[in-house]
């Protein structure tokens, strides 16, 4: 990947950003903490790896993507409509009665979003069902799904990893958001999930930890799941919960909770300076 | 006379799942360690390469079947009722129930006709759990005919649909030259104007004996299949209640949520008359041979026919 390939995906990141603060502050609700953690790989996702095209939405083809860690969406929302399967503007109406974007994942209602999820531990294992299902037919097509590490607590994902390994989908990828937080405090100190790249090893999968807001990094570990031949992959994202927004930053406080007026003011300024930056440079 | 084929519901369903199989290849087959049970070991022998057995994961296979229908796929999830229901509810209800996808679920071993296992294997709210979820058809076949043409009817059937199936072995009753299964629709397999028995499921057999001796002893009663618990046929419902004023149903499920509630929401909306639920009175199973516990349990000829004589000679 080329500097100005960086520098795009970087700035689209950073819109993908505005459009999930933006959209939890006009919700009065929701989660940007794991949505700003999840912006990246989102962005690498749907820019970079992902053979989708936003014209073609239920292309039988197309590779699948599968957000088991639900709550993420508002930056889900915001990749999806700069990649064009609708407008931006919809962000405004997050939440609201009515809107095509709801508070978790909605398949049925929202063009570009592949399966409903939001109860923790059920997206890994549809993700699972979509890939068997790539291999019963003999399509190439591949499936990602983005969990947290909070959610690695859940026994489903576990259930979902043994699955995976079983039948050998080399066409499936999972991603730990693991930006340490869940809503109770560190994930260490809830519940003491360690080691993850070693548990999902000793589950049969191909393993790579890296720094998740790093494209060069995202597309090194991409390019190796890919590569991983007769067992699924995983990526362990090490993550900042509320990246981008100073005061949001590795705090827990900030996974289900909107920003106010003045807090939004200053978030959004703060992703402007980005941007411009990125813009500049 | 028709032929009588003595099955449990159970083969009848993995059977027809092998014979649709041959010219449908959408159909997927999950199972999660009781092939042998549910018998969809019979598809997985002759279908390998599209059954998936999930180990003893049920909640991980209803999710998996639910992305599996999300590619085009038309799975058919199957397990005991107990832990399709029971323990996987909330898998079907937000991976299957909620996007609305293509799957079916089949509960095998429903009811106290599980037998010696007991209390933990012996689902009596499994079309309860299934029937509040918006958009699911739940289908509880009677023999070993309505349930070859209720599997047809489930892959037919663009959405989620929940199959209830029995472990024990049961005398078919329907005649197949002359047998259709039609969807959301109740089958009147006896006439009668004093009294109306509503049952489903396999202890339709006894209520339709049943009804035959009362006709010898002189009781004209109703007979009616509700092989659809939802969506419900309200119009033979409400024609039974006009026209005969009193209702008895019959259900190998718990009384709380069951064919009884359905057939009573029915009749409070729309032609309100007494409704007698025989049924599993708001308590647990227990070990013994499931004919046994039937009887036991007031799901036998006798105890419809005593029911039905009594409701009718206190009139």
């Amino acid at each position: 990947m080329n500097s100005t390939e960086t520098l795009e995906l970087k700035r689209l990141a950073c819109k993908a950003r505005m459009g999930a603060v933006t959209g939890t502050y006009k919700a009065k609700s929701g989660h940007p903490g794991g949505s700003l953690s999840a912006a990246d790989i989102f962005t690498y996702l749907y820019f970079k790896e992902m053979r989708v095209d936003a014209k073609n939405p239920d292309d039988p083809d197309r590779d699948r993507f599968v957000l088991s860690k639900g709550h993420g969406c508002p930056s889900l929302y915001a990749v999806l409509a700069l990649k064009g399967y609708f407008p931006f503007e919809e962000l405004e109406n997050l939440r609201h009665v009515g809107a095509m974007l709801q508070g978790h994942p909605d398949m049925k209602g929202t063009p570009g979003i592949d399966m409903s999820s939001g109860s923790l531990g059920q997206g890994a294992s549809a993700a699972c069902g979509m890939a068997a299902a790539a291999k019963i037919d003999g399509k190439d097509f591949r499936v990602y799904s983005v969990l947290g590490d909070g959610e690695c607590e859940e026994g489903q994902v576990w259930e979902a990893a043994m699955f995976a390994s079983h039948y050998k989908l080399d066409n499936l990828c999972f991603i730990v958001d693991n930006n340490g937080l869940q809503i109770d405090g560190k994930v260490e100190d809830v519940a003491g999930l360690c080691m993850l790249k070693e548990k999902f090893e000793a589950f049969g999968f191909g393993a790579a930890e890296i720094d998740g807001h790093s494209f060069e990094e995202l597309e090194q570990a991409f390019n190796a799941a890919r590569e991983c031949k007769g067992k699924p992959f995983v990526i362990i994202a090490k993550t900042v919960k509320g990246k981008g927004v100073s005061f949001m930053e590795d705090q827990v406080g900030w996974h289900g909770v909107a920003p106010n007026d003045e807090q939004y003011k200053k978030a959004m300024a703060e992703l402007e300076a980005q941007l411009k930056a990125i813009e500049e440079a | 006379m028709a032929e009588i084929v003595n099955k449990a519901t159970r083969e009848s369903f993995g059977l027809a799942l092998c014979e649709l199989a041959k010219t449908n290849k959408d159909i997927v087959v999950l199972d999660a360690d009781l092939s042998g049970s549910t018998k969809t070991g019979i598809f997985a022998k002759q279908f390998p390469e599209r059954f998936l057995n999930c180990g003893i994961a049920e909640g991980n296979m209803m999710s998996v079947a639910a992305g599996l229908a999300a590619c085009g796929k038309i799975p058919f999830a199957a397990t005991f009722a107990m832990f399709a229901t029971g323990r996987a509810y909330e898998q079907i209800r937000n991976s299957i129930a909620y996007p609305k996808l293509n799957v079916k679920i089949a509960g095998s071993h429903a009811g106290i006709s599980v037998g010696e296992d007991g209390a933990t294997h012996q689902c009596c709210e499994d079309i309860a759990l299934m029937k509040t979820l918006p958009g699911m058809a739940v289908i509880n076949p009677a023999d070993h005919w309505e349930m070859t043409e209720a599997v047809k009817a489930a892959v037919e059937l663009d959405g989620p649909v929940y199959l209830r199936l029995g472990r024990l072995a049961v005398d078919s009753f329907n005649d197949p030259e002359n047998y259709s299964f039609e969807f959301g629709k109740g089958i009147t397999l006896h006439e009668g104007s004093d009294i109306t028995v509503i049952a489903s499921g396999i202890i339709v057999k006894d209520a339709l004996d049943a009804v035959r001796e009362l006709e010898a002893q002189g009781i004209s009663a109703r007979l009616i299949n509700i092989h659809t618990i939802k969506p419900i046929d309200e119009e033979i419902i409400v024609r039974a209640a006009k026209e005969t004023g009193r209702i008895v149903t019959v259900e190998e499920h718990s009384i709380i949520g069951g064919l009884g509630d359905s057939v009573s929401d029915v009749t409070s909306r729309k032609c309100p008359v007494p409704v007698t639920k025989i049924g599993i009175q708001d308590r647990f199973g227990y070990s013994g041979p499931a004919k046994e516990l039937l009887k036991l349990f007031g799901l036998c000829k006798d105890n419809i026919a005593k029911v039905v004589l009594d409701i009718v000679k206190n009139a």
